[in-house]
């Protein structure tokens, strides 16, 4: 009985927190992809320039924990900068840039699993290599990209949790701040860990229908 | 309408092709003949620049395709290019195949694009078919709306890389009289291919390679009549 009055109580404070999460991954995801993205097309292009700094941003982000660089966004950047910035939007930053070298090398690896053939035959016809890329190639990447794109989404939701370290009340903090005066630790985290759970669950399936759906 | 001149590819140190002539007329329908790993391939593929030249001149049209500075999309505009493996774009209609490039770079309307496209399937005998996925297809109705595809932009030249080497023996009639169509059509056709009897059939002229190079080159009954190479000699033994 303890428990669902617990519950009860605690729901409000927690749901606001994955409200709050969901929010940031919701944002921090399309940063992610739209980065992903140019990045991914830089790597299979010629460019070596481009290349160089798309090689070198992924290798920074992908070598460094996502707590080390939440930290920096947040505290190091702002004080040698002299800028203030707020929690939420440093962490959205973060989640954003962590997750964009990942989509890069997924976006990367969907255009080059696609037949060579196809780019020689978009531009045998005449068309330019940007148009052959966006009616030929990537619509054809973009179903193989699916699986692991959600992968990435799943993982990047879950990694929202760091932002409790810089303060942001998302559903982890959420679950820190209601045990601080409850003190039922077992059973907040029980509850915090079945809301992401859900959210996952639900992602999950909705990925699998989108992957019928295209195919 | 082609021109080559001294052509040479090589991949680091090896070399593909070595120091190749060649001049197709308008009209003219070519057959290049001759062993796996002769260059055919990579000679067609240098016509249309899907490989770029390592020394040598390609001219298409009076046009200098091997100049830096050349637009290439322009050229290629005017080159058909039909593939062993069909190419066909799986994730659009066999009917948007053939009506992207036209409503693209010839900024056609949906209903003329169409309208060009319905003709074209009518012309490989698949006009039902414009709206499945190409997926659908057997290999030879594949490569017939792969030569539609290319036909959709009005070239003066079509290349053909073995287009009959990935079909069921069944399915290879059909494509080759389409391409007979073609050609009595008088369209300025390079082919590569195994199909003798097409070559001698169909061609003005036949090349045979052998090792990068254009060992012998004459009429069709010159080539399979008196060959008066060796090599070209021991190779038709094999094939024919």
């Amino acid at each position: 009985m303890d428990f669902f009055k617990l519950f009860e109580a605690s729901l409000p404070a927690l749901l606001a927190g994955l409200v709050l999460t969901l929010k940031i991954i919701s944002v921090g995801i399309i940063v992610a992809v739209i980065i992903g993205l140019v990045l991914g097309i830089i790597n299979v292009g010629h460019n070596k320039i481009l290349k160089l700094i798309a090689k070198l941003y992924i290798d920074l982000v992908r070598g460094t924990p996502l707590l080390v660089q939440v930290f920096f966004i947040y505290f190091g950047l702002p004080s040698v900068l002299n800028f203030k910035l707020d929690a939420m939007l440093a962490g959205i930053i973060a989640i954003g840039i962590n997750a964009s070298a990942y989509i890069s090398e997924i976006i990367r690896a969907g255009i080059k699993s696609i037949d060579s053939g196809q780019m020689e035959a978009a531009r045998s016809l005449g068309l330019p290599y940007g148009v052959s890329m966006r009616k030929v190639i990537l619509p054809q990447a973009f179903k193989r990209m699916i699986p692991p794109l959600v992968n990435q989404f799943i993982i990047s939701l879950k990694d929202t949790s760091i932002l409790s370290s810089i303060g942001v009340i998302e559903l982890t903090s959420s679950g820190q701040i209601i045990i601080a005066s409850s003190f039922k630790a077992f059973q907040v985290w029980i509850m915090v860990g079945i809301l992401y759970f859900m959210v996952i669950e639900i992602l999950t399936l909705l990925s699998s229908r989108l992957e019928r759906w295209v195919s | 309408m082609i021109e080559v001149q001294n052509l040479k590819k090589s991949y680091g140190i090896h070399e593909v092709l070595k120091d190749i002539d060649l001049h197709v007329k308008k009209n003219e329908v070519v057959c290049i003949i001759g062993p796996s790993g002769s260059g055919k391939s990579t000679l067609l593929r240098c016509l249309n620049g899907l490989e770029s030249a390592t020394a040598g001149s390609i001219s298409i049209e009076k046009v200098e395709l091997t100049n830096k500075k050349a637009n290439i999309n322009k050229i290629r505009e005017n080159i058909g290019m039909v593939f062993q493996s069909f190419n066909l774009f799986p994730n659009l209609s066999v009917l948007k195949n053939i009506t992207l490039a036209p409503m693209y770079i010839k900024k056609l309307k949906n209903g003329e694009a169409e309208h060009l496209a319905l003709n074209l399937l009518g012309q490989v005998g698949l006009r039902e078919k414009a709206n499945v996925n190409p997926d659908t297809l057997s290999g030879g109705q594949k490569q017939r709306v792969a030569i539609a595809r290319a036909l959709a932009m009005q070239p003066n030249i079509m290349l053909f890389d073995e287009p009959t080497s990935a079909l069921d023996p069944e399915m290879v009639g059909e494509v080759l009289n389409v391409m007979k169509k073609l050609a009595k059509e008088g369209m300025t056709m390079v082919v590569v291919t195994h199909e003798m009897g097409f070559a001698r059939e169909v061609s003005d002229r036949v090349l045979f390679m052998e090792d990068g190079r254009i060992i012998e080159e004459g009429s069709p009954e010159q080539i399979f009549e008196k060959p008066t190479q060796k090599r070209t000699q021991s190779f038709l033994e094999k094939v024919l």
